[in-house]
Protein backbone atom coordinates (compact mmCIF):
# COMPACT_ATOMS: atom_id res chain seq x y z
CA UNK A 1 0.00 0.00 0.00
CA UNK A 2 1.64 3.23 -1.22
CA UNK A 3 0.06 6.64 -0.63
CA UNK A 4 1.18 10.17 -1.31
CA UNK A 5 -0.29 13.36 0.10
CA UNK A 6 0.26 16.67 1.82
CA UNK A 7 0.80 17.21 5.53
CA UNK A 8 -1.26 19.17 8.04
CA UNK A 9 0.79 19.55 11.21
CA UNK A 10 -0.63 19.26 14.75
CA UNK A 11 0.97 19.02 18.19
CA UNK A 12 0.92 16.48 21.04
CA UNK A 13 -2.11 14.88 22.72
CA UNK A 14 -4.71 15.58 20.04
CA UNK A 15 -7.72 13.96 21.71
CA UNK A 16 -10.81 12.50 20.09
CA UNK A 17 -12.98 15.30 21.48
CA UNK A 18 -10.88 17.66 19.33
CA UNK A 19 -11.12 15.39 16.31
CA UNK A 20 -14.90 15.32 16.55
CA UNK A 21 -16.68 17.04 19.40
CA UNK A 22 -19.22 15.16 21.52
CA UNK A 23 -21.81 17.79 20.79
CA UNK A 24 -21.91 16.63 17.16
CA UNK A 25 -21.11 12.95 17.31
CA UNK A 26 -24.01 11.99 19.51
CA UNK A 27 -26.52 13.37 17.04
CA UNK A 28 -25.95 11.49 13.83
CA UNK A 29 -24.38 8.57 12.00
CA UNK A 30 -23.87 10.75 8.92
CA UNK A 31 -20.08 10.95 8.60
CA UNK A 32 -20.26 13.64 5.89
CA UNK A 33 -22.06 15.83 8.39
CA UNK A 34 -19.44 15.07 11.08
CA UNK A 35 -16.64 15.69 8.54
CA UNK A 36 -17.64 19.36 8.42
CA UNK A 37 -16.67 19.69 12.09
CA UNK A 38 -13.39 17.72 12.33
CA UNK A 39 -10.74 19.44 14.45
CA UNK A 40 -13.12 22.34 14.99
CA UNK A 41 -12.20 23.06 18.60
CA UNK A 42 -8.47 23.43 17.89
CA UNK A 43 -8.44 24.50 14.23
CA UNK A 44 -11.82 25.82 13.08
CA UNK A 45 -10.62 26.21 9.45
CA UNK A 46 -9.26 22.67 9.09
CA UNK A 47 -12.41 21.12 7.62
CA UNK A 48 -12.41 23.72 4.85
CA UNK A 49 -8.69 23.44 4.09
CA UNK A 50 -8.27 19.68 3.99
CA UNK A 51 -8.04 18.04 0.55
CA UNK A 52 -8.77 14.41 -0.32
CA UNK A 53 -5.65 12.30 0.20
CA UNK A 54 -4.04 14.60 2.77
CA UNK A 55 -2.17 13.40 5.84
CA UNK A 56 -2.02 14.65 9.39
CA UNK A 57 1.37 14.69 11.10
CA UNK A 58 1.20 15.03 14.87
CA UNK A 59 3.28 14.63 18.00
CA UNK A 60 2.78 12.19 20.84
CA UNK A 61 -0.38 10.42 21.95
CA UNK A 62 -2.59 11.18 18.94
CA UNK A 63 -6.22 10.17 19.49
CA UNK A 64 -6.19 10.06 23.28
CA UNK A 65 -9.43 10.25 25.26
CA UNK A 66 -12.79 8.90 24.25
CA UNK A 67 -13.23 5.60 22.36
CA UNK A 68 -15.43 7.19 19.68
CA UNK A 69 -14.93 5.44 16.35
CA UNK A 70 -16.52 8.52 14.81
CA UNK A 71 -13.08 10.16 15.18
CA UNK A 72 -11.22 8.14 12.52
CA UNK A 73 -14.38 7.82 10.44
CA UNK A 74 -14.99 11.57 10.34
CA UNK A 75 -11.33 12.17 9.43
CA UNK A 76 -11.67 9.71 6.54
CA UNK A 77 -14.92 11.33 5.45
CA UNK A 78 -13.17 14.71 5.48
CA UNK A 79 -10.60 13.30 3.05
CA UNK A 80 -7.73 12.52 5.44
CA UNK A 81 -5.98 9.38 4.22
CA UNK A 82 -3.64 8.75 7.10
CA UNK A 83 -2.04 9.93 10.32
CA UNK A 84 1.67 10.05 11.07
CA UNK A 85 2.40 10.54 14.75
CA UNK A 86 5.19 9.98 17.23
CA UNK A 87 2.79 7.78 19.21
CA UNK A 88 -0.90 6.94 19.31
CA UNK A 89 -3.45 6.26 22.02
CA UNK A 90 -4.36 2.61 21.76
CA UNK A 91 -8.13 2.71 21.20
CA UNK A 92 -7.75 5.28 18.43
CA UNK A 93 -5.00 3.23 16.81
CA UNK A 94 -7.24 0.16 16.67
CA UNK A 95 -10.27 2.13 15.54
CA UNK A 96 -8.31 3.79 12.76
CA UNK A 97 -7.15 0.46 11.35
CA UNK A 98 -10.63 -0.97 11.75
CA UNK A 99 -11.96 1.86 9.58
CA UNK A 100 -9.17 1.64 7.02
CA UNK A 101 -7.46 4.88 8.08
CA UNK A 102 -3.68 4.49 7.75
CA UNK A 103 -1.78 5.12 11.01
CA UNK A 104 2.00 5.22 11.11
CA UNK A 105 4.24 5.69 14.11
CA UNK A 106 7.29 7.76 13.19
CA UNK A 107 9.28 10.83 14.20
CA UNK A 108 7.38 13.81 12.84
CA UNK A 109 9.53 16.55 14.42
CA UNK A 110 10.81 17.83 11.09
CA UNK A 111 7.46 17.59 9.30
CA UNK A 112 5.55 20.79 8.54
CA UNK A 113 2.23 21.75 7.03
CA UNK A 114 2.42 21.55 3.25
CA UNK A 115 5.18 18.90 3.08
CA UNK A 116 4.59 16.14 0.55
CA UNK A 117 4.96 12.64 1.94
CA UNK A 118 4.73 9.09 0.65
CA UNK A 119 3.79 6.27 2.99
CA UNK A 120 4.72 2.79 1.84
CA UNK A 121 3.26 0.24 4.22
CA UNK A 122 4.57 -2.75 2.30
CA UNK A 123 8.16 -1.59 2.60
CA UNK A 124 7.58 -0.01 6.01
CA UNK A 125 8.82 3.45 5.18
CA UNK A 126 7.79 7.09 5.12
CA UNK A 127 9.41 9.57 2.73
CA UNK A 128 9.08 13.32 3.20
CA UNK A 129 9.90 14.60 -0.31
CA UNK A 130 9.87 18.25 0.70
CA UNK A 131 12.45 17.74 3.44
CA UNK A 132 14.32 14.86 1.86
CA UNK A 133 13.77 12.61 4.88
CA UNK A 134 13.28 8.85 4.75
CA UNK A 135 12.14 6.97 7.86
CA UNK A 136 11.55 3.30 8.46
CA UNK A 137 8.48 2.44 10.53
CA UNK A 138 7.83 -0.47 12.90
CA UNK A 139 5.73 -3.29 11.44
CA UNK A 140 2.12 -3.73 12.58
CA UNK A 141 0.84 -6.94 14.20
CA UNK A 142 -0.25 -9.48 11.56
CA UNK A 143 -3.93 -9.13 12.45
CA UNK A 144 -3.82 -5.37 11.85
CA UNK A 145 -2.10 -5.75 8.49
CA UNK A 146 -4.78 -8.22 7.44
CA UNK A 147 -7.57 -5.83 8.52
CA UNK A 148 -5.96 -2.88 6.76
CA UNK A 149 -5.44 -4.93 3.60
CA UNK A 150 -9.14 -5.66 3.43
CA UNK A 151 -9.95 -1.97 3.89
CA UNK A 152 -11.24 -2.25 7.45
CA UNK A 153 -12.76 -4.59 10.00
CA UNK A 154 -16.19 -4.78 8.34
CA UNK A 155 -14.74 -6.03 5.05
CA UNK A 156 -12.23 -8.24 6.86
CA UNK A 157 -14.95 -9.87 8.87
CA UNK A 158 -17.23 -10.38 5.91
CA UNK A 159 -14.41 -12.29 4.26
CA UNK A 160 -12.96 -14.28 7.17
CA UNK A 161 -15.70 -14.41 9.80
CA UNK A 162 -13.24 -14.63 12.71
CA UNK A 163 -9.84 -13.46 13.96
CA UNK A 164 -8.50 -17.01 14.24
CA UNK A 165 -7.73 -17.06 10.49
CA UNK A 166 -4.75 -14.81 10.94
CA UNK B 1 8.68 -15.93 36.87
CA UNK B 2 5.54 -14.44 38.41
CA UNK B 3 2.62 -12.98 36.52
CA UNK B 4 0.57 -9.82 36.84
CA UNK B 5 -3.22 -9.72 37.19
CA UNK B 6 -3.67 -8.83 33.53
CA UNK B 7 -1.49 -11.72 32.38
CA UNK B 8 -3.27 -14.18 34.67
CA UNK B 9 -6.73 -13.10 33.54
CA UNK B 10 -5.76 -13.54 29.88
CA UNK B 11 -4.17 -16.91 30.63
CA UNK B 12 -7.38 -18.10 32.20
CA UNK B 13 -9.39 -16.95 29.21
CA UNK B 14 -7.22 -18.56 26.56
CA UNK B 15 -6.11 -21.62 28.51
CA UNK B 16 -2.37 -21.26 27.91
CA UNK B 17 0.54 -19.21 29.23
CA UNK B 18 0.83 -15.69 27.83
CA UNK B 19 3.47 -12.99 27.95
CA UNK B 20 3.24 -9.23 27.48
CA UNK B 21 3.18 -8.43 23.78
CA UNK B 22 1.40 -11.67 22.80
CA UNK B 23 -1.62 -11.29 20.55
CA UNK B 24 -4.49 -13.46 21.79
CA UNK B 25 -8.08 -14.00 20.69
CA UNK B 26 -10.08 -14.25 23.90
CA UNK B 27 -13.74 -14.79 24.78
CA UNK B 28 -15.18 -11.88 26.75
CA UNK B 29 -17.50 -12.09 29.77
CA UNK B 30 -19.35 -8.84 29.04
CA UNK B 31 -19.63 -6.32 26.24
CA UNK B 32 -21.16 -2.90 26.85
CA UNK B 33 -22.22 -0.09 24.56
CA UNK B 34 -23.65 3.36 25.29
CA UNK B 35 -25.76 5.71 23.19
CA UNK B 36 -22.79 7.53 21.66
CA UNK B 37 -21.19 4.35 20.33
CA UNK B 38 -23.84 1.64 19.98
CA UNK B 39 -25.74 3.09 16.99
CA UNK B 40 -22.54 2.87 14.95
CA UNK B 41 -21.96 -0.67 16.23
CA UNK B 42 -25.45 -1.63 15.05
CA UNK B 43 -24.69 -0.10 11.65
CA UNK B 44 -21.46 -2.14 11.41
CA UNK B 45 -23.35 -5.27 12.54
CA UNK B 46 -25.79 -4.78 9.66
CA UNK B 47 -22.96 -4.09 7.20
CA UNK B 48 -21.33 -7.38 8.21
CA UNK B 49 -24.68 -9.11 7.62
CA UNK B 50 -24.94 -10.06 11.29
CA UNK B 51 -27.79 -12.49 11.81
CA UNK B 52 -27.47 -13.46 15.45
CA UNK B 53 -25.93 -12.26 18.67
CA UNK B 54 -23.60 -14.48 20.62
CA UNK B 55 -24.72 -14.72 24.28
CA UNK B 56 -27.12 -11.73 24.23
CA UNK B 57 -27.46 -12.10 28.01
CA UNK B 58 -23.85 -10.89 28.31
CA UNK B 59 -24.36 -7.76 26.25
CA UNK B 60 -25.52 -4.53 27.83
CA UNK B 61 -26.72 -1.31 26.21
CA UNK B 62 -27.06 1.88 28.24
CA UNK B 63 -28.76 5.14 27.26
CA UNK B 64 -26.90 7.58 29.47
CA UNK B 65 -24.82 10.07 27.48
CA UNK B 66 -27.58 12.06 25.88
CA UNK B 67 -30.55 11.17 28.03
CA UNK B 68 -33.34 12.18 28.12
CA UNK B 69 -32.99 12.93 24.43
CA UNK B 70 -32.60 16.63 23.60
CA UNK B 71 -33.23 16.22 19.85
CA UNK B 72 -35.33 14.18 17.46
CA UNK B 73 -32.20 12.81 15.72
CA UNK B 74 -30.97 11.52 19.07
CA UNK B 75 -34.36 9.96 19.82
CA UNK B 76 -34.08 8.06 16.55
CA UNK B 77 -30.66 6.69 17.52
CA UNK B 78 -32.01 5.69 20.93
CA UNK B 79 -34.90 3.90 19.22
CA UNK B 80 -32.43 2.09 16.97
CA UNK B 81 -30.76 0.75 20.13
CA UNK B 82 -34.11 -0.19 21.66
CA UNK B 83 -35.34 -2.13 18.65
CA UNK B 84 -32.01 -3.94 18.20
CA UNK B 85 -31.96 -4.86 21.89
CA UNK B 86 -35.51 -6.14 21.71
CA UNK B 87 -34.87 -8.15 18.56
CA UNK B 88 -31.92 -10.02 20.10
CA UNK B 89 -32.89 -10.09 23.77
CA UNK B 90 -30.15 -7.71 24.91
CA UNK B 91 -30.48 -5.96 28.26
CA UNK B 92 -30.92 -2.21 27.87
CA UNK B 93 -30.74 0.31 30.68
CA UNK B 94 -33.11 3.13 29.92
CA UNK B 95 -32.91 6.89 30.31
CA UNK B 96 -32.36 7.81 33.95
CA UNK B 97 -30.99 4.49 35.21
CA UNK B 98 -27.48 5.84 35.45
CA UNK B 99 -24.00 6.03 33.93
CA UNK B 100 -23.06 2.84 32.06
CA UNK B 101 -19.92 2.14 34.12
CA UNK B 102 -21.71 2.51 37.42
CA UNK B 103 -24.47 0.13 36.30
CA UNK B 104 -22.02 -2.53 35.10
CA UNK B 105 -20.60 -2.63 38.62
CA UNK B 106 -23.42 -1.78 40.99
CA UNK B 107 -26.02 -4.00 39.32
CA UNK B 108 -23.84 -7.01 40.03
CA UNK B 109 -22.86 -7.72 36.42
CA UNK B 110 -19.06 -7.59 36.45
CA UNK B 111 -17.28 -9.86 38.96
CA UNK B 112 -13.58 -10.25 39.83
CA UNK B 113 -11.56 -12.03 37.14
CA UNK B 114 -13.93 -11.09 34.28
CA UNK B 115 -12.67 -9.94 30.90
CA UNK B 116 -14.87 -7.04 29.81
CA UNK B 117 -14.93 -4.80 26.75
CA UNK B 118 -17.02 -1.69 26.36
CA UNK B 119 -17.47 0.83 23.58
CA UNK B 120 -16.47 3.62 25.94
CA UNK B 121 -12.96 4.51 27.04
CA UNK B 122 -13.80 4.52 30.75
CA UNK B 123 -14.68 0.83 30.70
CA UNK B 124 -11.38 0.50 32.59
CA UNK B 125 -13.35 1.51 35.73
CA UNK B 126 -14.39 -2.11 36.46
CA UNK B 127 -10.79 -2.93 37.30
CA UNK B 128 -11.78 -1.66 40.76
CA UNK B 129 -13.36 -5.10 41.16
CA UNK B 130 -10.29 -6.95 39.90
CA UNK B 131 -11.65 -7.47 36.38
CA UNK B 132 -9.69 -6.73 33.21
CA UNK B 133 -11.87 -4.18 31.44
CA UNK B 134 -10.97 -2.03 28.48
CA UNK B 135 -12.46 0.34 25.92
CA UNK B 136 -13.03 -0.65 22.29
CA UNK B 137 -14.53 0.89 19.17
CA UNK B 138 -17.99 0.48 17.72
CA UNK B 139 -17.11 -1.96 14.92
CA UNK B 140 -15.22 -4.07 17.44
CA UNK B 141 -18.35 -4.11 19.59
CA UNK B 142 -20.26 -5.37 16.54
CA UNK B 143 -17.74 -8.19 16.07
CA UNK B 144 -17.96 -9.10 19.75
CA UNK B 145 -21.75 -9.18 19.51
CA UNK B 146 -21.46 -11.62 16.60
CA UNK B 147 -18.73 -13.90 17.95
CA UNK B 148 -18.25 -13.29 21.68
CA UNK B 149 -14.53 -12.77 21.12
CA UNK B 150 -11.95 -10.11 20.35
CA UNK B 151 -8.20 -9.92 19.74
CA UNK B 152 -6.03 -8.35 22.40
CA UNK B 153 -2.39 -7.53 22.87
CA UNK B 154 -1.43 -8.70 26.36
CA UNK B 155 -0.16 -5.54 28.05
CA UNK B 156 2.81 -4.96 30.30
CA UNK B 157 1.87 -3.73 33.76
CA UNK B 158 2.83 -0.63 35.67
CA UNK B 159 2.62 -1.16 39.43
CA UNK B 160 1.69 1.88 41.53
CA UNK B 161 2.06 1.58 45.32
CA UNK B 162 0.19 4.21 47.28
CA UNK B 163 1.82 4.53 50.69
CA UNK B 164 1.12 6.54 53.82
CA UNK B 165 -2.21 7.99 54.87
CA UNK B 166 -4.43 10.61 53.23
CA UNK B 167 -5.09 13.78 55.21
CA UNK B 168 -8.59 15.03 55.89
CA UNK B 169 -10.03 16.72 52.80
CA UNK B 170 -7.88 14.66 50.41
CA UNK B 171 -9.61 11.98 48.36
CA UNK B 172 -9.09 9.27 45.73
CA UNK B 173 -9.67 11.94 43.06
CA UNK B 174 -6.78 14.00 44.36
CA UNK B 175 -4.56 10.92 44.29
CA UNK B 176 -5.37 10.04 40.69
CA UNK B 177 -5.11 13.65 39.48
CA UNK B 178 -1.66 13.77 41.06
CA UNK B 179 -0.69 10.46 39.43
CA UNK B 180 -1.87 11.76 36.05
CA UNK B 181 0.32 14.84 36.47
CA UNK B 182 3.30 12.66 37.41
CA UNK B 183 2.90 10.22 34.52
CA UNK B 184 1.58 12.55 31.82
CA UNK B 185 -1.28 11.93 29.42
CA UNK B 186 0.63 9.12 27.69
CA UNK B 187 2.64 7.87 30.67
CA UNK B 188 1.12 4.38 30.64
CA UNK B 189 0.14 3.95 27.00
CA UNK B 190 -0.43 0.29 26.02
CA UNK B 191 0.07 -0.74 29.67
CA UNK B 192 -2.18 -1.99 32.44
CA UNK B 193 -1.87 -0.33 35.85
CA UNK B 194 -2.13 -2.26 39.13
CA UNK B 195 -2.90 -0.13 42.18
CA UNK B 196 -1.44 -1.45 45.44
CA UNK B 197 -0.60 -0.27 48.94
CA UNK B 198 -2.27 0.71 52.20
CA UNK B 199 -4.05 3.75 50.75
CA UNK B 200 -5.82 1.57 48.17
CA UNK B 201 -6.58 -1.10 50.74
CA UNK B 202 -8.36 1.46 52.93
CA UNK B 203 -10.39 2.81 50.00
CA UNK B 204 -13.97 1.63 49.50
CA UNK B 205 -14.85 -0.02 46.19
CA UNK B 206 -16.34 3.31 45.07
CA UNK B 207 -13.11 5.18 45.82
CA UNK B 208 -11.10 2.52 44.02
CA UNK B 209 -13.37 3.06 41.02
CA UNK B 210 -12.34 6.74 40.97
CA UNK B 211 -8.74 5.58 40.58
CA UNK B 212 -9.29 2.91 37.93
CA UNK B 213 -11.71 5.16 36.02
CA UNK B 214 -8.92 7.57 35.20
CA UNK B 215 -6.34 4.94 34.17
CA UNK B 216 -7.18 5.78 30.55
CA UNK B 217 -6.25 9.43 31.15
CA UNK B 218 -2.61 8.33 31.27
CA UNK B 219 -3.13 6.12 28.23
CA UNK B 220 -3.52 2.83 30.11
CA UNK B 221 -5.49 -0.04 28.66
CA UNK B 222 -6.82 -1.07 32.08
CA UNK B 223 -6.51 -0.18 35.75
CA UNK B 224 -6.79 -2.96 38.29
CA UNK B 225 -7.05 -3.27 42.07
CA UNK B 226 -6.37 -6.73 43.57
CA UNK B 227 -9.64 -7.93 45.11
CA UNK B 228 -9.80 -8.28 48.89
CA UNK B 229 -12.52 -9.07 51.45
CA UNK B 230 -14.10 -5.68 50.79
CA UNK B 231 -14.37 -6.41 47.08
CA UNK B 232 -15.79 -9.86 47.65
CA UNK B 233 -18.51 -8.77 50.04
CA UNK B 234 -19.40 -5.79 47.79
CA UNK B 235 -19.88 -8.14 44.84
CA UNK B 236 -21.64 -10.81 46.93
CA UNK B 237 -24.26 -8.26 48.01
CA UNK B 238 -25.11 -7.81 44.34
CA UNK B 239 -24.88 -11.18 42.61
CA UNK B 240 -24.78 -14.93 43.14
CA UNK B 241 -22.69 -15.48 40.04
CA UNK B 242 -19.70 -17.63 40.99
CA UNK B 243 -16.25 -16.13 40.50
CA UNK B 244 -12.64 -16.85 41.20
CA UNK B 245 -10.48 -13.97 42.36
CA UNK B 246 -7.31 -13.37 40.34
CA UNK B 247 -4.40 -11.91 42.31
CA UNK B 248 -0.97 -10.98 40.99
CA UNK B 249 1.89 -13.32 41.88
CA UNK B 250 4.08 -11.92 44.65
CA UNK B 251 7.04 -12.05 42.25
CA UNK B 252 5.14 -10.64 39.24
CA UNK B 253 7.28 -8.85 36.65
CA UNK B 254 6.29 -5.23 36.22
CA UNK B 255 7.42 -2.86 33.50
CA UNK B 256 7.89 -0.30 36.23
CA UNK B 257 7.09 0.12 39.94
CA UNK B 258 6.12 3.56 41.17
CA UNK B 259 5.90 4.29 44.89
CA UNK B 260 4.09 7.34 46.07
CA UNK B 261 3.74 8.56 49.64
CA UNK B 262 0.31 10.18 49.89
CA UNK B 263 0.71 11.55 53.41
CA UNK B 264 1.56 15.10 52.39
CA UNK B 265 -0.70 15.22 49.37
CA UNK B 266 -2.97 18.27 49.30
CA UNK B 267 -6.24 18.66 47.40
CA UNK B 268 -5.44 18.81 43.67
CA UNK B 269 -6.83 20.81 40.78
CA UNK B 270 -6.17 20.01 37.09
CA UNK B 271 -6.03 23.13 34.92
CA UNK B 272 -7.52 23.72 31.48
CA UNK B 273 -7.28 22.12 28.96
CA UNK B 274 -5.34 19.03 30.03
CA UNK B 275 -5.93 16.31 32.59
CA UNK B 276 -2.23 15.92 33.46
CA UNK B 277 -1.80 19.43 34.86
CA UNK B 278 -2.81 18.97 38.50
CA UNK B 279 -1.33 21.34 41.03
CA UNK B 280 -1.93 21.84 44.72
CA UNK B 281 -5.13 23.69 45.63
CA UNK B 282 -2.99 26.59 46.89
CA UNK B 283 -2.08 27.45 43.31
CA UNK B 284 -5.70 27.43 42.19
CA UNK B 285 -7.47 29.12 45.10
CA UNK B 286 -9.32 32.26 44.18
CA UNK B 287 -9.90 31.52 40.49
CA UNK B 288 -13.51 32.66 39.88
CA UNK B 289 -15.99 30.02 38.63
CA UNK B 290 -19.38 30.27 37.00
CA UNK B 291 -20.38 26.59 36.93
CA UNK B 292 -19.74 23.64 39.24
CA UNK B 293 -20.53 20.05 38.30
CA UNK B 294 -20.68 17.03 40.60
CA UNK B 295 -21.27 13.65 38.97
CA UNK B 296 -19.93 11.29 36.22
CA UNK B 297 -18.44 7.82 36.21
CA UNK B 298 -15.50 9.25 38.15
CA UNK B 299 -17.29 10.95 41.06
CA UNK B 300 -21.07 10.62 41.02
CA UNK B 301 -21.32 7.88 43.64
CA UNK B 302 -22.55 7.69 47.22
CA UNK B 303 -19.37 8.89 48.98
CA UNK B 304 -19.18 11.78 46.50
CA UNK B 305 -22.73 13.00 47.13
CA UNK B 306 -22.26 12.47 50.84
CA UNK B 307 -19.28 14.79 51.10
CA UNK B 308 -20.88 17.36 48.81
CA UNK B 309 -24.03 17.39 50.96
CA UNK B 310 -21.94 17.68 54.11
CA UNK B 311 -20.25 20.81 52.77
CA UNK B 312 -23.40 22.38 51.29
CA UNK B 313 -25.76 21.63 54.21
CA UNK B 314 -27.22 24.81 55.67
CA UNK B 315 -25.21 27.03 53.30
CA UNK B 316 -25.89 28.79 50.00
CA UNK B 317 -24.26 28.34 46.61
CA UNK B 318 -22.70 31.61 45.41
CA UNK B 319 -25.27 33.62 43.41
CA UNK B 320 -23.09 33.66 40.29
CA UNK B 321 -22.53 29.89 40.21
CA UNK B 322 -24.68 27.23 38.57
CA UNK B 323 -24.18 24.02 40.62
CA UNK B 324 -25.30 20.93 38.68
CA UNK B 325 -25.44 17.46 40.23
CA UNK B 326 -25.92 14.19 38.33
CA UNK B 327 -26.08 11.05 40.51
CA UNK B 328 -24.27 8.08 38.97
CA UNK B 329 -27.37 5.89 39.17
CA UNK B 330 -31.00 5.78 40.21
CA UNK B 331 -29.99 3.79 43.32
CA UNK B 332 -27.45 6.45 44.24
CA UNK B 333 -30.13 9.11 43.77
CA UNK B 334 -32.62 7.21 45.94
CA UNK B 335 -30.03 6.61 48.62
CA UNK B 336 -29.12 10.31 48.63
CA UNK B 337 -32.82 11.19 48.88
CA UNK B 338 -33.31 8.88 51.82
CA UNK B 339 -30.29 10.32 53.60
CA UNK B 340 -31.51 13.88 53.09
CA UNK B 341 -28.49 14.79 50.93
CA UNK B 342 -30.66 15.76 47.98
CA UNK B 343 -32.55 18.18 50.18
CA UNK B 344 -29.28 19.61 51.51
CA UNK B 345 -27.96 20.19 48.02
CA UNK B 346 -31.19 21.55 46.53
CA UNK B 347 -31.80 23.89 49.46
CA UNK B 348 -28.26 25.20 49.03
CA UNK B 349 -29.14 26.05 45.43
CA UNK B 350 -27.90 22.99 43.53
CA UNK B 351 -29.75 21.65 40.47
CA UNK B 352 -30.23 17.91 40.01
CA UNK B 353 -30.23 16.45 36.50
CA UNK B 354 -31.21 12.81 35.89
CA UNK B 355 -28.81 10.00 36.76
CA UNK B 356 -26.49 9.65 33.77
CA UNK B 357 -23.59 11.56 32.24
CA UNK B 358 -25.14 15.00 32.75
CA UNK B 359 -23.15 17.83 31.13
CA UNK B 360 -19.86 15.82 31.11
CA UNK B 361 -19.58 15.43 27.35
CA UNK B 362 -21.20 18.61 26.08
CA UNK B 363 -24.41 17.16 24.74
CA UNK B 364 -26.93 18.82 27.04
CA UNK B 365 -27.92 19.87 30.56
CA UNK B 366 -25.36 22.50 31.47
CA UNK B 367 -23.29 23.72 28.52
CA UNK B 368 -21.13 26.56 29.86
CA UNK B 369 -21.12 30.08 28.43
CA UNK B 370 -18.28 31.94 26.71
CA UNK B 371 -15.41 32.73 29.03
CA UNK B 372 -16.85 30.67 31.89
CA UNK B 373 -14.71 28.69 34.27
CA UNK B 374 -16.20 25.36 35.28
CA UNK B 375 -15.01 23.26 38.19
CA UNK B 376 -15.99 19.65 37.70
CA UNK B 377 -15.58 16.19 39.22
CA UNK B 378 -15.29 14.64 35.75
CA UNK B 379 -12.24 12.98 34.26
CA UNK B 380 -11.63 15.21 31.21
CA UNK B 381 -11.23 18.94 30.73
CA UNK B 382 -10.33 19.20 27.04
CA UNK B 383 -11.26 22.43 25.32
CA UNK B 384 -14.85 22.13 24.14
CA UNK B 385 -15.46 18.96 26.17
CA UNK B 386 -18.58 20.40 27.80
CA UNK B 387 -19.87 21.82 24.53
CA UNK B 388 -18.26 25.28 24.37
CA UNK B 389 -14.68 25.83 23.25
CA UNK B 390 -14.74 29.26 24.87
CA UNK B 391 -15.11 27.77 28.36
CA UNK B 392 -12.35 26.45 30.66
CA UNK B 393 -12.70 23.34 32.81
CA UNK B 394 -10.89 22.65 36.09
CA UNK B 395 -11.02 19.14 37.58
CA UNK B 396 -11.15 18.38 41.30
CA UNK B 397 -12.72 16.21 43.99
CA UNK B 398 -16.41 16.54 44.92
CA UNK B 399 -15.39 18.27 48.16
CA UNK B 400 -13.36 20.89 46.31
CA UNK B 401 -16.16 21.41 43.78
CA UNK B 402 -18.78 21.84 46.53
CA UNK B 403 -16.61 24.27 48.51
CA UNK B 404 -15.86 26.24 45.34
CA UNK B 405 -19.57 26.42 44.47
CA UNK B 406 -20.21 28.09 47.83
CA UNK B 407 -17.56 30.75 47.38
CA UNK B 408 -17.80 31.38 43.64
CA UNK B 409 -14.09 30.73 43.34
CA UNK B 410 -11.83 27.72 43.63
CA UNK B 411 -11.67 26.95 47.34
CA UNK B 412 -9.77 24.58 49.60
CA UNK B 413 -12.46 22.21 50.97
CA UNK B 414 -10.60 21.57 54.22
CA UNK B 415 -12.06 24.63 55.89
CA UNK B 416 -15.55 23.13 55.47
CA UNK B 417 -14.56 19.69 56.73
CA UNK B 418 -13.88 20.45 60.39
S1 LIG C 1 -19.85 10.37 32.78
FE1 LIG C 1 -18.58 11.42 31.25
S2 LIG C 1 -16.70 10.23 31.12
FE2 LIG C 1 -18.21 8.96 32.19
S3 LIG C 1 -19.15 7.69 30.61
FE3 LIG C 1 -20.41 9.53 30.79
S4 LIG C 1 -19.60 10.99 29.29
FE4 LIG C 1 -18.05 9.39 29.58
Amino acid sequence: MRLTGRIHKFGDDINTDYIISGKYKFKTLDMQELARHVMEDIDPEFARRVQPGDFIAAGRNFGCGSSREQAPRALLAAGVRGILAKSFARIFFRNAINCGLVVVECNTDEFDTGDEVTVDLGEGKVVNHTKGIELSVPPLPQVMIAILQEGGLVQYFKKYGSFEQV
Amino acid sequence: MGKTMAEKIFERKVGRPVRPGDIVVAPVDWAMGQDGTTPLAIQSFEEMNGKSVFRPERIVFVIDHNAPSPLESVSRLHDLMRSFAKRFGIRLFEVGEGVCHELMMSRGLVVPGDLVVGADSHTCTYGALGAFATGIGSTELAVVMMTGKLWFKVPETLCIRLLGELQRGVFAKDVILHIAALLGADGATYQAIEFHGPVVERFSVEERATLTNMAVEVGAKAGLVPPDEKTISWVRERTDRPFEVVLPDPDATYARVLEMDCTNLEPQVAFPHRVDTARSIREAEGIPIQEAFIGTCTNGRIPDLEVAARILRGRKVHPEVRLIVAPASRETFLFALEKGWVEDIVKAGGVFVPPGCGPCVGTHQGIPGDGWNVISTANRNFRGRMGNREASIYLASPATVAASALEGKITDPRKYLG
